[in-house]
This record gives structure tokens, C-alpha cells and sequence, in this order.
């Protein structure tokens, strides 16, 4: 930490004392009194860095456990007949082991993985570890703030999701299992427990883990939205801002605006389990027992969840694709292209995914009249996806593509965001919708499109960022072991999916089909796709081991910018303390995508515009 | 032990290749930065092209292993009338996102192939293009119009409900943990009313038997027949959460949810013996339906169009099956006339029937098809023992000799039997059960054997050919050790003499 600014050496610094903007940050105390030991610098810290850390390890813990369960219940469906007596030392009592030896995985917990799974990687993993972890790390940084609007809300956020972790991880030891009725939840299942074990305590620990990371989202969210509005350095205005913070500052209004409906959502529901209300409960006999519940309504949930849920898509979309415009521009050497189209098409996207959640009840009974417009709000989304796909594909175009992991990880978003994307053609239209709704065909849609194309954003954004974050870099070979494995496991996984799904192959069936003589013949796909996903799942693996292992002995970073890249967070120190940089905020001259201009490979975006330079930010 | 060597070999894998990456690491080190993202470069440029020559193709075979469960392809072809719009509109669909798929492919690993980094390549600065942007704006949109109208087009046209004009059947499919209640209309064509408080293990689907539209409904517990080219509107329901009432073959797809019923109407045009007929034609509906009886029927033969249930209903949800066999109109007659009311058959009588000591309209006809099928094979049979019948609906009031209004109509039905065989005459036996004074039983019985004898003979029979005689508690049917058993005993019957 300078205390005071010493005599400038570089241009970096001759700039950033000439032209930064001096908050007298040195003035007020020597580093951050609040990080003295290892507890409040690593642990209780308000640091947006280390949050944004926490918000990926934590993340990981979920991913490797959210993907473990897929294993099990992909074990289940590839191979029905096989012995699982093996899981039993993990599993337990959810393993019955008959007469002959042979283990099976009861159906009641099948459903519990599957939901499990759906819940914790949408929401832990894709939500948090994804928009969490980026949007702390990167808007202060990239924006050129000290830290977040409010540091302290910031920490809460990241703990919030701790505590909702703990809950959701602590139902999996229920006696009754954790909850199993599906990632959606859909009531009267949900509120019943007389019509699943699952719907008993697991659901309640459900709600409450859910309800505690919903403020964890909704801290997040608005500290994320204050930051970028009112933080900004000096000339970062709102056409210079990477991306990146446009995914991030938009993802952060979806969510403070549709969370809340969720919340509202669940806890109608819990109402219903416990209070004895009927909002969605009507004319119920279940098990034999009438219940005293009239005029509720079932849809009404379903309408409060996708208000919530289809937004969420693009949730965890969005900042995965501000990361790959980022990453793929950066190791392009090019500017992406068409940015304002760019931004339009996010806020285009944003819009639209509010006014398209009932495509998701095509098929739940609501009148068949107001699908109309859902169609249509849903298949305009195609328009502002394409273009930003014409763009991504474009800013490879006459670049000089510096492949590594993290641009490899990029351009296979691309390419999954196609493949997903061009399938939601087919489910966004209600005629379609009749064959394929809840079916495989499903199952791989959202898997590609916001599952792996999600996760290969974030991926990309480790690689990319993994030097910033921790001061070294991860390992290049098994990062590219690791895209090309995945690249190809995921597809081999998922894309056969649409020929079952296309057969009318129900999802969220235990035994795979094998009772309807319609699915069964697909038990030579499935036992393909179950070991594709072995193999990918190990591969996560390498990709586990490389993350910690570079955090400690990985390549160190020996300069403030590797990659060449214009944006601000590479201007900080390799070990940037909390305040990010010891003397002058860089002041921003020009947008962030200077690449290859005028024969320079980059310009920075503290660098002034020469005279006559036109800035392609305004 | 296999698990033991897996686990090793998987460690061993795992330390290789992190062995691996930390050597490339080193030897990047030692070659310098610029010579590693050269090499990287071109093996990774390789390699995208690579996955792009591999994948396209790959993608396209699979397709082409697989066309036979694409919807419209193949064996996979509807069987609902509205199926084949839904069909061709997954084809255009199909077609479109195809060449949008494989062209974008293309672009995305050749440009990325093509302009790998190279030391002395210097990247072009294009940072937009307003006329290409325009192109790619507009030409998506066009297309997406078109998807759009003509999948509403169909949507809308599919999802209509019955006009009250339409020559229909209305059946009806509740759903619960963990199957499907299939409820007929019976010969009135109207599904009666239900009441969910209404529910019992005996009336499971709460249905309301003073609404006289539910004492004709049938529900079938094996196979249901649908005919071939008629219209049919499935009302759907749910018992407990939510399921979804899924048949695929058919194009058919709709929630039940408690509460609030929803329909689909759809038309079956092919019979299952028609579809069969056309599996036949593809090899892997040549294959043994059972793999461990080869020499056993074949798949096309034992093709079923089957219901399931396609929204998470449970632990069960995944074996929520039924099946529908579609047949021609004549067969689906023939099968209808078989099927039982299931009021009548299983409920009628029995506690909680709101009509117990009621004749019901519908009855009286049954009643008197039933009766004059059994005077009819009694004056048939050879053994004696079998001219002797119960009249099951003839009731007194309580210790008294008054006909109850209601058993009038059998006694009808028992004139209208003496009038149709000329040659019988009959032996009107009253009889009683043990309880009370037997001198008394005994008077009864003869004065309520006397009582039918005067109806009779009041309708015109001739007193001749009937005598009515009363046998106290002395010819029981049953042991006289139960209420039921005593009801069986207090009765009125009649015997044949020719």
C-alpha cells in the first residue's frame, strides 16, 4: 500500500497521477483497519474481492455436489438394473438392498436428487457462484470503485447464501429425505407431505434456504445496481462501461425485480403447508383424506414462479454473456463487435424476459388464448439472441484469436448458446410445445442453452480472471484438456436427449421409460449418455484440482496486465488490497474496446484520446 | 476389489495429467511466451476445425440413426387428426434451425481456424457494421413471423374447444397417486356431476348419484377403446397434485390440476391394428418384443397407444400407465354395450348410495330385460331347481301385507312374463326370516303371498294358473345367523309348474 504516491515510472502511473481522480483514499488509514487478522481479511471480510472468492468456492462446493447427484441418478437411468449396494456406505437407508444383494436407489430419493440438482445449480451455482462471483469481483473494479456501495450489505449477501447453503445441505439428512417434488416446486405436491416424503420437513428447509437466498440475491442485486449507477469513475459513463458490467448491472435489476415475486411466491406456499390457507390448494382428496381446502388455485403458483423463473434464465445468461463478449474481444485482439447492438440486445432481452413466463405453462391448463401472446414475446427473443450471436461470430472474424482456455471456453459458449438457443425455437412455440413440452427434448434445451453454456461463460471468466483473483495463473494444458473434454462430454450428453425427447420420452422418470413400450428402447442412449457424463464429471475434476492448486503453486503473475486486456481491474497492483488501488482512481477516456486501433494491439481506457480520435463509446 | 482398481486408476489418470500440465508449463517456460501461444494457437486452431468437421457430421448421422423417432418421421407419424399440422410445423421448424445450426458452426470454428494468432498478423479493427447489423436484425425477424403465424395458426386451431353443434364424446381422465381413473359417459352420453367431498374408497371419484347422469357412467379398469375418426373432448382432472394427461402417439398433452378441469379434444384416425400395420414396415419392429423369448411375438404386434403422465407427481409419477386401443365404430359398440355402469355394479345398495331405497328410472328397463332373460332360461332348464326365482324388488311394509309402490314394476314385469308364456303357471312362496313368533311369520307370509297373487290377478292373470302359499321361517336360503343373512330370508319368490 503507497502511502503517498511516489514519482511516476510508468505511463500507467504518470496518468493516474495526472489524470486520476484523487479521493484521498491515503489519507484515511494505512490499508483497511477492518482486515487486520486472518479472520476479517479472508473470512468476515467486506472486501467485494474476497466476497466475490467466497461466492465461487462456495459455488464450486455446490457444482461438485449438485453434479455428483447427476451422477447417481444418471447411474439410475443409464444402467436401472445394475447393483448400486455400493453407494450404500453414502446413501444409506435410500439403498435397499433385497434378498439376492442387489442395491436400488429408491424412487422417492431419485426425485430428490433430480430436485436437488435443478435447485442448487440453478440457484447456488449458476446464480450466486456465477453472477456472485463476477459481478463482486469485476463492478467495482471495472467500473474503477473502491469497493461496493455498501460493503457490509455486500458481506451479508455472501452470507445469507451461506446460511442458505447449510440449510439446504443439512435437509439432505432428513429422515423423511430433502425435498423431491422438483427444482419448480409446483404446489399441491410441494404442500402436501401426505402425498411425498419429501414435502415434509425437506420442503419447509426448501423455503427457508430459499428465502434466505433470495435476500442474499436481493442484497447483492441492489448493491450491484447502486454501485454501477452512482460509483463510476471519471468519464465511465454508461457507453464506456465493458460488457461485462452491462450483463452484471442488468442481471442485478432482473433479479431485484423478480426475486421478490418468488419470495411472495414461497411463502403463500408456506402458508398453505402450515397455516392451513388455500392459495393454491383446491379440491384436494390425497391418500384418502379430503382436505378442507377450497378456491385456491395451483396455476397461480406456477404464474409467481416463472415470473421469477423465466427472468432467472437470464440470470444466469446474461453475465456469462458479458464474460464471453469480454473474453472473446480481449483474446481477439478486436473490438467486439457492434457494442451498442450489444447492449441493445441485452436490454432488449432483459425486457422481453418478463413478458414471456407463461411459455413455461403452455401445457398447465391456463386458456389456451393467452398462449398467443407468449408465442410471440417469446420468439421475438430470438432476434436480439441471433444478433448477439452474429456479433460474437463476427468479432472472431479478422481477429488474430489467441486460443487458451479461456477464449476456448468462450467460443464453445457460442457454439452451445446456438445449439440451445435454436431448440428454444422449437419449445417457445405452443403448437410444438403439445409434443415436447416436459419431455428430454426439454432436458436438453435449458441443459445447453443456461446449463453447460452457462457454466463454459464461467469457466471462461475463471481462466480469465483466475490471475486477478488470486495472483497467479491456472494451468493452461489442463485448462484446455479440460475445454476440449468438456466440449465434446456435454454434447455427447445432452444431444441425444432431443431424439428421446422427440419421441415423447417423459422427464423425471425413474425407471427411464422402461414400463411404456413407447421409451424403452433407448437403454443403449441412455447407458451412453450416463458414461458420457461420468467422463465430463471427472473432468470437473481436473478442473477442481488445477482451481486449488494454482491458488497456491500455480504460474505467479508477474505483471499488472497478461492479457493485454483495456479494462480497469488490471490496473490495480497484482496484490491489489482492499480499495483496489493504493493512490488515484484511473479516470476513464475512452470506451473499452480499443483493440488493434490505429496500429496499436490496446489502448487502455485511461489512456486520453489523441487529438482528432474519435471514441466509440459515444 | 474392481471398485478398489477403478479408484486407483482413476487417482494414477488424475496425477498423470496433472503431471502432464505441469511439464507443458515448464517447457512453455523454457520456449518462451510467444513460441507457447504459437504452438497453442495452431493446435488449438486444429483442433476447432477438427471439432468442426467431426461434430457437423456427427450431428447429421445421428439425426439420420435416429429419424425414426423425430415427430412426422418415420414410424413416428400421428395419429390424431390435428397431429400432422403439429408435425409439419416441427419439420418447417426443423428445416429453418438446421441451416441456421450448421451454417453459424461453420463460421464460429473456421473464422476462429482461420484467424488464429499469428506473430506478425495484425487483428483488422472493425468495431461495427450498420448495414450487416441491419441484415442480421431483420432477416431473423422475418423468419420468426413466419414461425409464429403458422404455429398459431395450428396452435389455435388445436386447443379449440367442442362447438355445441359437434357430434362428440366426452370422456373423462382423473389423475391420482399413482394412475388414471378413465370415466365413459355411458348410454346417456353425459358425464355425471362429482363432488370431491363426496369422495370414498367405494366412490373414488366423488361422484354425485343423485345426479342422474352418473348412474350410466362406466369405468373401465383394463383397456379403453376410443373409435377410430370420431371426435373426442378428454375432460381432465385431478384428484390430489398435479399431473399431466400425456398421450403421445396422438399429439396429446394437458395438466390436471385439482380444482379446475381442462380438456383436449383430439380425433384418433388410425386404428392400433393400422398403426401396428405400419410399424411393420420398419426392421426394429421386426425385433421380439421380449429379448429373452426370440421366436415370441414381434414389436409391431404388441404395439399399444399408451397414456402416461408427464408432470411430477411423485415417486410413482414415472408408471402412470394405460392403455387406449383404437378401434372402428362397430367394435367400439360392441366393447361399449359390454361394459358395466359402475354405480350399478358397485355402488348400488351399498352405504353412502344416496338412492338406496329408491327404484331408479334406468332400473325399471334392466330390470325387466333381466327378468324375462331368467323366467326364460328357469322354463329351459331341465333341473327343477332351477324354476324357482326370487322376486328381488317386491317389498312390504314393515309386518304388513301392503305392497311398497315400488315393487310394482316387478310384478309387472312378472305379469308381462305370464302373459308372454301361456303354458306356466306359477307357486307364489312368501317367506320370513326366524325372529318373532313363527305362528305369527307363518300368517304373514301367506297373507304377503296372497297380496302378489291379488296384483296379479288384478292385471288380468288368470287366479288359475297361480297359488300362493306361505312357508313361514321354514325354507331359509341362508342361516339365519346374520342381519344380511336374515335380509337374503325375508323375501318373496316364485316357482314355475308347467
Amino acid at each position: 500500500m503507497a502511502q503517498v504516491v511516489t514519482a511516476a515510472e510508468t505511463l500507467e502511473d504518470k496518468l493516474t497521477q495526472e489524470l486520476g481522480f484523487d479521493d484521498h483514499f491515503h489519507e484515511h488509514h494505512h490499508g483497511d483497519k477492518f482486515q487486520s487478522n486472518f479472520l476479517t481479511t479472508y473470512i468476515f471480510s467486506t472486501d467485494h474481492k474476497i466476497i466475490g472468492r467466497q461466492f465461487l468456492i462456495t459455488g464450486i462446493f455446490w457444482a461438485l455436489m449438485g453434479a455428483g447427484m447427476s451422477i447417481i441418478f444418471r447411474l439410475q437411468l443409464g444402467f436401472p438394473e445394475a447393483d448400486m449396494a455400493w453407494l450404500q456406505p453414502i446413501l444409506g437407508k435410500w439403498i435397499q438392498v433385497n434378498d439376492a444383494g442387489i442395491g436400488k436407489l429408491d424412487p422417492e430419493f431419485y426425485y430428490s436428487l433430480v430436485t436437488i440438482h435443478g435447485t442448487v445449480l440453478v440457484f447456488f451455482v449458476l446464480t450466486a457462484g456465477l453472477s456472485g462471483t463476477f459481478s463482486n469481483l469485476l463492478i467495482p473494479l471495472q467500473v474503477g470503485a473502491r469497493d461496493m456501495a455498501s460493503p457490509l450489505l455486500n458481506a451479508f449477501s455472501y452470507w445469507f447464501f451461506f446460511l442458505a447453503s447449510v440449510i439446504m445441505f443439512l435437509s439432505l439428512f432428513l429422515s423423511t429425505g430433502p425435498f423431491s417434488g422438483g427444482w419448480t416446486a409446483y404446489p399441491p405436491l410441494s404442500a402436501l407431505p401426505q402425498a411425498s416424503d419429501g414435502s415434509a420437513a425437506g420442503m419447509t428447509m426448501w423455503i427457508v434456504s430459499m428465502a434466505m437466498f433470495i435476500v442474499s440475491a436481493l442484497l447483492g442485486g441492489i448493491n450491484y445496481v447502486t454501485t454501477v449507477l452512482n460509483l463510476r469513475t471519471k468519464g465511465m459513463n454508461l457507453w464506456r462501461m465493458p460488457l461485462t458490467i452491462w450483463a452484471f448491472f442488468i442481471t442485478a435489476i432482473l433479479g431485484v425485480l423478480s426475486f421478490p415475486v418468488l419470495l411472495s411466491g414461497v411463502l403463500l406456499l408456506m402458508f398453505d403447508r402450515s397455516m392451513g390457507t388455500s392459495f393454491y390448494l383446491s379440491e384436494i382428496v390425497v391418500g384418502g383424506e379430503i382436505l378442507d381446502r377450497v378456491g385456491g388455485s395451483p396455476i397461480l403458483f406456477q404464474h409467481l414462479f416463472w415470473f421469477l423463473g423465466h427472468p432467472e434464465v437470464y440470470i444466469i445468461i446474461l453475465p456469462a454473456m458479458g464474460i464471453v463478449s469480454e473474453v472473446l474481444s480481449v483474446h481477439a485482439r478486436k473490438p467486439i463487435f457492434g457494442y451498442r447492438a450489444m447492449v441493445l440486445s441485452i436490454l432488449a432481452i432483459a425486457f422481453l424476459s418478463f413478458i414471456v413466463w407463461a411459455h413455461h405453462m403452455f401445457m398447465s391448463g391456463v386458456n389456451p388464448f393467452i398462449s398467443n401472446f407468449f408465442v410471440v414475446f417469446t420468439l421475438i427473443i430470438a432476434v436480439p439472441s441471433a444478433v448477439k450471436v452474429f456479433n460474437w461470430i463476427s468479432t472472431v472474424y479478422g481477429s488474430n484469436f489467441r486460443f487458451n482456455a479461456a477464449s476456448l471456453f468462450a467460443l464453445g459458449f457460442v457454439s452451445m448458446f446456438i445449439s440451445g438457443g435454436l431448440t428454444g425455437i422449437f419449445l417457445g412455440n405452443s403448437a410444438l410445445d403439445i409434443q415436447l413440452h416436459d419431455t428430454y427434448f426439454v432436458v436438453a434445451h435449458f441443459h445447453i442453452v443456461m446449463g453447460i453454456a452457462a457454466f463454459f461463460g464461467m469457466f471462461a471468466g475463471i481462466y480469465h480472471w483466475f490471475p486477478k483473483m488470486f495472483g497467479r495463473f491456472m494451468n493452461e494444458t489442463l485448462g484446455r484438456i479440460h475445454f476440449w473434454g468438456t466440449m465434446i462430454g456435454a454434447y455427447a450428453i445432452f444431444w441425444p436427449m432431443h431424439y428421446t425427447g422427440m419421441a415423447g420420452m417423459p422427464r423425471r422418470y425413474y425407471d427411464g421409460g422402461a414400463s411404456f413400450d413407447a421409451f424403452r428402447h433407448f437403454t443403449e442412449l441412455n447407458q451412453f449418455i450416463t458414461v458420457a457424463a461420468i467422463i465430463v464429471f471427472f473432468l470437473q475434476i481436473i478442473f477442481v484440482i488445477n482451481f486449488f492448486y494454482s491458488i497456491f503453486s500455480g504460474r505467479k503473475l508477474r505483471v499488472k496486465n497478461p492479457w493485454g486486456a483495456n479494462t480497469l481491474e488490471w490496473t490495480t497492483p497484482v496484490q491489489a488490497g482492499h480499495g483496489n488501488w493504493p493512490g488515484n482512481i484511473p479516470t476513464v477516456q475512452r470506451w473499452a474496446y480499443d483493440y488493434g486501433k490505429g496500429g496499436e494491439e490496446f489502448i487502455p481506457q485511461y489512456i486520453p484520446l489523441k487529438e482528432g480520435e474519435h471514441d466509440h463509446g459515444h | 476389489m474392481t471398485a478398489l482398481v477403478i479408484v486407483i486408476c482413476i487417482i494414477l489418470i488424475t496425477i498423470v495429467l496433472v503431471q502432464i500440465g505441469r511439464v507443458t508449463e515448464l517447457t512453455a517456460e523454457i520456449k518462451g511466451e510467444r513460441e507457447a501461444s504459437k504452438d497453442a494457437s495452431k493446435w488449438n486452431g486444429w483442433l476447432s476445425l477438427g471439432f468442426m468437421v467431426v461434430f457437423l457430421p456427427a450431428v447429421m448421422i445421428s439425426a439420420w440413426a435416429y429419424k425414426n423417432q423425430m415427430m412426422g418421421y418415420g414410424p413416428h407419424t400421428s395419429a390424431s387428426e390435428h397431429g400432422g399440422a403439429l408435425d409439419s410445423m416441427f419439420n418447417l421448424t426443423l428445416i429453418l434451425t438446421g441451416i441456421v445450426f450448421v451454417l453459424t458452426h461453420i463460421a464460429l470454428f473456421w473464422y476462429a481456424y482461420k484467424y488464429r494468432w499469428r506473430e506478425n498478423r495484425k487483428a483488422e479493427f472493425i468495431a461495427h457494421d450498420n448495414r450487416l447489423e441491419v441484415i442480421w436484425t431483420a432477416v431473423p425477424a422475418v423468419v420468426m413471423t413466419l414461425l409464429v403465424v403458422r404455429g398459431l395458426d395450428a396452435w389455435n386451431t388445436v386447443m379449440a374447444d367442442v362447438g355445441s353443434e359437434e357430434d362428440f364424446m366426452e370422456i373423462e381422465a382423473t389423475g391420482q397417486q399413482f394412475n388414471w381413473i378413465i370415466r365413459y359417459p355411458g348410454p346417456d352420453g353425459k358425464l355425471g356431476a362429482r363432488d370431491f367431498k363426496l369422495t370414498t374408497g367405494s366412490n373414488q371419484l366423488g361422484q354425485d348419484f343423485t345426479d342422474s347422469k352418473n348412474w350410466d357412467d362406466v369405468i373401465p379398469s383394463t383397456e379403453l377403446y376410443l373409435p377410430v375418426g370420431k371426435k373426442v373432448r378428454v375432460r381432465i382432472t385431478a384428484k390430489d397434485v398435479l399431473h399431466n394427461f400425456d398421450l403421445v402417439h396422438f399429439r396429446v398433452k394437458m395438466d390436471a390440476v385439482p380444482g379446475m378441469p381442462t380438456y383436449f379434444v383430439f380425433t384418433p384416425i388410425k386404428t392400433t391394428a393400422e398403426y401396428r400395420n405400419e410399424l411393420r414396415k420398419y426392421p426394429e419392429y421386426n425385433e421380439p418384443y421380449d429379448p429373452a423369448d426370440p421366436t415370441g411375438p414381434k414389436r409391431w404386434e404388441k404395439f399399444e397407444y399408451e397414456l402416461a403422465c408427464a408432470e411430477l407427481c411423485g415417486k410413482g409419477h414415472y408408471s402412470m400407465k394405460r392403455i387406449f386401443r383404437v378401434v372402428s365404430q362397430e367394435e367400439f359398440d360392441a366393447w361399449y354395450r359390454e361394459q358395466k355402469s359402475f354405480y350399478l355394479t358397485e355402488f348400488r345398495g351399498k352405504d353412502g348410495d344416496p338412492n338406496k331405497d329408491k327404484v331408479l328410472d334406468i332400473e325399471v328397463p334392466m330390470r325387466a330385460a333381466e327378468f324375462s332373460s331368467n323366467v326364460k332360461a328357469a322354463i329351459e332348464s331341465a333341473d327343477a331347481a332351477d324354476n324357482t326365482l326370487v322376486l328381488n324388488y317386491v317389498w312390504f311394509d314393515t309386518g304388513s301385507a301392503t305392497l311398497k309402490n315400488d315393487s310394482k314394476y316387478e310384478l309387472d314385469n312378472l305379469v308381462t312374463a305370464l302373459n308372454d308364456n301361456p303354458q306356466i303357471r306359477i307357486e307364489i312362496g312368501g317367506h320370513t326370516d326366524d325372529t318373532g313368533d313363527p305362528e305369527a311369520n307363518l300368517q304373514l307370509s301367506q297373507q304377503r303371498a296372497a297380496a302378489v297373487a291379488a296384483y296379479l290377478t288384478d292385471r288380468g292373470i288368470a287366479a288359475g294358473r297361480l297359488r300362493a302359499v306361505g312357508y313361514g321361517d321354514s325354507k331359509p336360503l341362508a342361516p339365519n345367523d346374520s342381519d344380511a343373512n336374515r335380509a337374503k330370508n325375508r323375501r318373496t319368490d316364485f316357482t314355475i309348474t308347467l
